[in-house]
């Protein structure tokens, strides 16, 4: 039906409007066979999540939602995210700084290490993590002599979290700063303002949409990341449990409608921050005619 | 040029459809009452910062990416020579090992070349015509990079599983999706779905439809449009797409762990082994897995770098 449906709107849409502008063929067949493969795949599975959590009651929903189990892992995947985009948005503003700005030994490779977290699969990154922050690891070892204990607690959470996190502000960034005009420090510096002034009253403020976004991206991945934050976790509920994790631990108990309700949750959640980017990325375009 | 963006990793996004044009011109601050009158810098000094400082920033962002980045990767291969390389190749030549890899492949194989199809087929239906609702469909088709894997296997197991909107007439029909390869494949074409259309699609759209416009005007057909005119113009960033897809595909963990079933030799993929292995304190075993799934990442950054200077020296001749 989705098929028959879709095809017939692309083709009213082909007589219509494209007709005058496009005479290249196959619009009616190539977009009716993209918005059934999209349904199919994508739009028809997920409207079946929303369908799952209308069989709800809004008290049950509620009831699931504002359990202290699961409460206490939104807080953990949300807090710790955030604690962690902050990590990413600080570090990465001087990764792009050093990689852009400067040469030095190795950069080139640096450059392309900073990729790693996206192509690393992130049961990898568990284990690997793991094993290195665990008490015998190599940089567990040396920290817990310190008396800080890293894995199976928060903070190798918060850890994995800053890892897979990396690649987002310095990629979002890395292309505004190397285009930024050098006329505009030129003209601050030669009006006298110090380097410090430059820098923070004049380069990094052209940064900030960049910035911002690089910030909510990284945001949303570590909230919704499972593979390289369990193994580190410890996993202990209500206190190193984070919420996808609940939603597999509900899957495998067969509480259908739990899983359903906290995984509605997120989604909204990364709905809004999708809507976020966007409207950073149009007050970004806005910014142009206004200079 | 859309607005839309979503949760892909940014390198993924060419650098042709990178907002970062967009995003790089900003209102300066025009701020008098700061600037103090001092002795102009010398021209050289203008753009960078004392010596010291250099350095501080430099070493910041070395040892941070050493520590984040480097010594992980490192520990995935010292673990899994940890006992000597006997013991690592006979990991490797575990049945369970040989079926996982197996079944990786099967599975990146099912959904790559799905994806690659469709990805095709969506970026000529949105970069060759002009139709209301472009930015829409975009972001639909970009929804999955937003999804949680966990939530990607989730949806699968609501329409599949035995308390699924399908599971009782598939239990009739004896069919089975959960817990087999099917399913398998089917969460890794959600997560991997947008990966060739996001490659494609602000390529072709810089490349327009004048090339394709003349061959028809000739009197070539859709398809032999397509083959000689569209495909070898794209080819290189159709490979950048299905290298980052497969490189997803092989990897992904979350999605494929929920729709299992983690049934012992036959629908472990290498992922999920390595976490098996891991649990069960088989660290070698573990790393073993883990380090092909390394091996491959490396050598997918290394293709991706190779790709994009292809694709910036495309752009640059096709832009004289």
């Amino acid at each position: 039906m989705w098929a028959n449906l879709s095809t017939a709107q692309a083709g009213g849409i082909v007589s219509t409007e494209v007709a005058r502008r496009s005479t290249l063929p196959g619009f009616g067949l190539t977009m009716g066979l993209t918005l059934t493969w999209l349904s199919v795949i994508i739009l028809i599975p997920l409207a079946g999540l929303f369908l799952r959590t209308f069989e709800l009651s809004l008290d049950q929903f509620w009831g699931i939602v504002t359990s202290r189990r699961t409460l206490n892992a939104l807080k953990i995947s949300f807090g710790l995210s955030f604690a962690a985009a902050l990590v990413n948005l600080l570090m990465g503003t001087i990764i792009v700084w050093a990689l852009v700005r400067y040469r030095f030994p190795g950069r080139r490779l640096f450059d392309a290490i900073v990729d790693i977290p996206f192509a690393l699969p992130t049961a990898v990154a568990g284990v690997a993590l793991t094993q290195l922050f665990a008490q015998k690891g190599w940089l567990g070892g040396p920290l817990a002599e310190l008396g800080i204990k890293v894995a199976f607690t928060p903070v190798g959470i918060f850890v994995a979290m800053v890892f897979i996190g990396i690649p987002f502000v310095v990629r979002t960034v890395q292309p505004v700063l190397i285009d930024l005009d050098p006329e505009i420090e030129e003209a601050a510096a030669s009006l006298g303002a110090s380097r410090w002034h430059t820098v923070f009253r004049v380069i990094l403020p052209s940064l900030i949409p960049a910035l911002l976004t690089g910030f909510a991206l990284a945001f949303a991945r570590a909230v919704g990341e499972y593979g390289s934050v369990i193994f580190i976790a410890g996993n202990l509920p209500n206190v190193s449990e984070i919420a996808p994790l609940l939603i597999v631990i509900r899957l495998s108990e067969f509480r259908y409608a739990d899983a359903t309700a906290i995984a509605v949750v997120m989604l909204m959640a990364s709905f809004i921050i999708i809507f976020a980017v966007n409207r950073l990325q149009r007050w970004a375009q806005t910014r142009i005619p206004a200079h | 040029m859309s607005t839309e963006t979503t949760l892909l990793p940014p390198t993924t996004q060419l650098r042709t459809y990178a907002p970062s044009a967009d995003l790089t011109v900003a209102s300066l601050p025009s701020r008098r009452e700061g600037v103090r009158p001092q002795a102009p810098p010398s021209p050289q000094n203008l753009r960078t910062e004392p010596g010291p400082v250099r350095f501080i920033i430099i070493a910041l962002a070395v040892s941070f990416l050493t520590v984040f980045v480097v010594l992980p990767l490192v520990v995935v291969f010292a673990s899994a020579f940890s006992k000597g390389v006997m013991a690592y190749l006979s990991a490797l030549a575990e049945p369970e090992a040989l079926s996982a890899i197996r079944l990786t492949l099967l599975v990146a194989a099912i959904s790559v070349s799905l994806n690659l199809v469709f990805g095709v087929i969506a970026a000529w239906a949105i970069t060759k015509f002009e139709f209301s609702g472009k930015t829409t469909l975009i972001t639909l088709i970009d929804l999955p990079f937003s999804v949680s894997p966990v939530i990607s296997g989730l949806v699968f197991v609501l329409l599949f599983g035995a308390q699924g909107f399908f599971g009782t007439w598939l239990q009739a029909h004896n069919v089975h999706i959960l817990f087999a390869v099917p399913g398998i494949a089917l969460a890794t074409i959600f997560v991997t779905f947008p990966f060739v259309a996001r490659a494609l699609i602000p390529l072709m759209q810089e490349q327009g439809t004048q090339e394709e416009e003349a061959a028809i005007s000739l009197g070539a057909s859709g398809l032999q449009t397509f083959f000689r005119v569209t495909l070898p113009n794209i080819k290189w960033g159709l490979l950048y797409g299905v290298l980052l897809c497969n490189a997803r595909a092989m990897g992904e963990f979350g999605a494929v762990s929920v729709v299992s079933g983690h049934i012992r030799g036959e629908t472990n993929t290498m992922p999920l082994l390595v976490e098996i292995l891991y649990n069960e304190y088989q660290f070698v075993a573990s790393f073993a897995i883990a380090s092909l799934l390394a091996m491959l990442a490396l050598i997918t950054l290394v293709v991706k770098t190779i790709l994009e200077r292809r694709l910036d020296e495309g752009q640059i001749s096709s832009d004289d």
